[in-house]
């Protein structure tokens, strides 16, 4: 049997491990009660949640002037949030897929809560532009479809459509990516309630594995499809941000119209994507125990990721402001300029300092080791990459080419309860995905158990001295 | 002569593996196995065939890219020709980079779901579905061997199957 270095530091840690103690402790979860505080976690984010909702519908009955955007910055608040939202949603999919293709162990521990955070986020995110259309119940016309306007069809030269394809593409590819490894899980679960004898959870629990029995041919094609679909959603990752990134980008405001867009905002959401995956993965390790399996290396690697995208991010800062004055463009020139020193300076410099500076703590061991310095400065990323979207939508269009349309954007309550409404469904969303699914890819993680876990390890080295 | 099962439970991969080595070697056909999870080396040891679901999803990519262009040609050359900005809409090809984003998007859409589909019938898993495997310890730490035999050779299987390390051998008459 395959047998790994001894001095890489185990991902699975414990004393007595055993293909049953994984069953035993991702099934606690399950199978426990919830406590206090995640009664009390769920319900705030459950009332956030009704809060965006309502102003969800205030919206849709008075029409968009409830928000704050006017005629010269006609994108703001909402997609702000919506690039916010899919860039965290980046995570989820380069750790199952990328990181799969690379045989990167670490995944395992982590890949099933992060994909659930990407749909969680995705949906978050596609909340802004199809209430951004105003009359929302007509969505369906960004598709295709054959209709009575002379068959008029949808432009497909606009990254709108695009961006309609991408995101419907990986919101729908992550999801079925996410199934299939739960598929065993839940069975694992299933199983587990029909010994103890509990109709109500063997029912649905056979329901939702689908009547999988992990034959020997199942796994065989689980593993194949499991291949093949990240070698699928690799350049579905890339393309998703990429086409985000175009939407700015092959428009000709100041600012926007930029070649570097796409690997900068790709590399902005692996940045707030793993900051994200962080800010849940440390209450979640602690809140349901499972610090064996989501260890400080885990933790310390994710660092290293957001250390490595932030500083691509810093880079493309840097980039963008020194091309623009080297360009000569004065219309370029002058966006940046009244982006740093302009009335939205602040938040300019809230982007620089949470972006470019923060993330350089974590050159220090010290300090990407220690889980609550992570758990901070993953939420200042998270506040940093928000400012980010801000600065580069609101201050480009609030002075475009036009002088005598130059205004300035604030939000109403509205755009603000639909996005504190987001971030209550996002949560009330993850709080019940911890206590019905599996958190852990446990299937997965047994076949590493023999290879990276403290226990083995300690077993190989033994025998050889 | 009526055929009896046995089912093999064994409590570690690698034994399991050794084992099938030693049953395929013996040349008794092994039935199913049934496992908590993918045990790498298994197939080989079983001479399982590899699976052509890989294949499938290249054909589904290659169907949908086509019936993209061919649709994209339909919709912005042939039936509904629009001036965007001056980008050319007379041909398919000129405007082609404008529209590689939807073909692309539609390609991995098309290939990833129906392979999953090809999944759910090749192994026939759905909701509703009742679970084949004999033993519910088999989803949680324990592997299954199930041999189906006439009944004159039951005691001679079984003993091997436990001299290759099976911790339990039932005997499952039909």
């Amino acid at each position: 049997m395959f047998k790994e270095a001894s001095i890489r530091e185990p991902l699975i840690l414990g004393d007595s491990v055993s293909y049953h103690q994984i069953s035993e402790d991702v099934a606690r979860s399950v199978e426990g009660k919830a406590n206090k505080m995640w009664w009390g976690a769920f319900s705030i984010a459950f009332i956030a949640m009704l809060w965006g909702f309502g102003c969800l519908a205030y919206t849709v009955g008075t029409g968009i002037g409830a928000w704050g955007a006017n005629k010269t910055v006609g994108w703001a608040w909402d997609i702000t949030n919506f690039v916010w939202w899919i860039g965290i949603g980046h995570a989820g999919t380069l750790i199952s897929a990328v990181l799969l293709l690379f045989r990167q162990r670490w995944r395992m521990g982590i890949n099933r809560s992060a994909e659930a955070m990407t749909i969680f986020a995705v949906v978050c995110a596609a909340i802004f532009p199809v209430f951004h259309m105003g009359r929302v119940w007509m969505a369906y016309w960004v598709m295709p479809i054959p209709n009575q306007f002379g068959s008029l069809w949808v432009n497909f030269n606009s990254p709108l459509l695009w961006d309609v394809f991408a995101i419907s593409t990986y919101f729908t590819v992550s999801v079925i990516f996410w199934y299939l490894g739960l598929i065993p899980d839940f069975a694992m679960i299933r199983d587990r309630a029909k010994v103890a004898g509990n109709k109500m959870n063997e029912m649905i629990y056979r329901i939702l594995s689908f009547g999988w029995s992990g034959r020997l041919k199942d796994w065989v094609r689980f593993e194949e499809v499991s291949l093949v679909l990240a070698g699928l959603s690799t350049p579905l990752v890339f393309s998703v941000h990429s086409i985000v990134s175009m939407d700015f980008a092959t428009s000709i405001v100041p600012g926007w119209h930029t070649t570097i867009f796409p690997p900068y905002f790709v590399a902005g959401a692996i940045f707030s994507g793993f900051a994200m995956v962080l800010t849940l993965v440390l209450i979640m390790r602690k809140v349901l125990n499972l610090e064996a399996y989501v260890t400080v290396k885990h933790i310390e690697y994710m660092n290293i990721i957001i250390m490595l995208t932030g500083s691509l991010v810093g880079i493309a800062y840097l980039t963008e402001l020194f091309i623009s004055w080297y360009s000569g463009v004065e219309y370029e020139s002058y966006a940046f300029i009244n982006r740093f020193s302009g009335p939205y300076w602040w938040a300019y410099w809230s982007m620089m300092t949470c972006n470019v500076v923060s993330p350089q703590l974590f050159w220090f061991k010290k300090i990407r080791t220690n889980l609550m310095a992570t758990f901070i400065l993953s939420i200042v990323v998270n506040t940093g990459m928000w400012f980010e979207r801000f600065v580069i939508i609101v201050t480009s269009l609030h002075r475009d080419y036009l002088p005598s349309s130059w205004t300035m954007y604030s939000p109403t309550w509205i755009e603000v309860g639909i996005f504190v409404g987001t971030i209550g469904f996002f949560f009330t969303a993850f709080l019940t995905f911890s206590r019905v699914f599996p958190v852990i890819a446990q299937s997965e993680l047994k076949t590493i158990m023999k290879i990276s876990s403290k226990m083995y390890k300690n077993k190989t080295d033994n025998h050889h001295h | 002569m009526s055929t009896n099962t046995i089912h093999a439970i064994y409590d570690d991969d690698e034994v399991l593996v050794n084992a099938a080595k030693t049953i395929h070697s013996a040349g008794i056909s092994v039935k199913e196995v049934f496992t908590p999870f993918a045990v790498h080396g298994l197939p080989e040891a079983l001479h399982t065939p590899r699976t052509r679901i890989a294949i499938c999803s290249f054909i589904y990519g290659a169907i949908a890219c086509s019936l993209a262009c061919l649709t994209i040609w339909y919709f912005t050359v042939y039936d509904w020709p629009q001036d965007v900005g001056g980008k050319p809409s007379w041909t398919l090809y000129h405007n082609i980079p404008a529209f590689i984003p939807p073909i692309f998007e539609f390609t991995v859409f098309c290939s990833a779901h129906f392979m999953f589909w090809t999944l759910l019938f090749r192994s026939w898993i759905f909701p509703g579905v009742t679970p084949k495997n004999p033993d519910p310890r088999t989803t949680d730490d324990k592997f299954l061997v199930l041999i189906e035999t006439d009944s004159n050779e039951v005691d001679k299987i079984s003993r091997m199957l436990k001299e290759t390390g099976a911790s339990e051998v039932k005997i499952v008459s039909n």
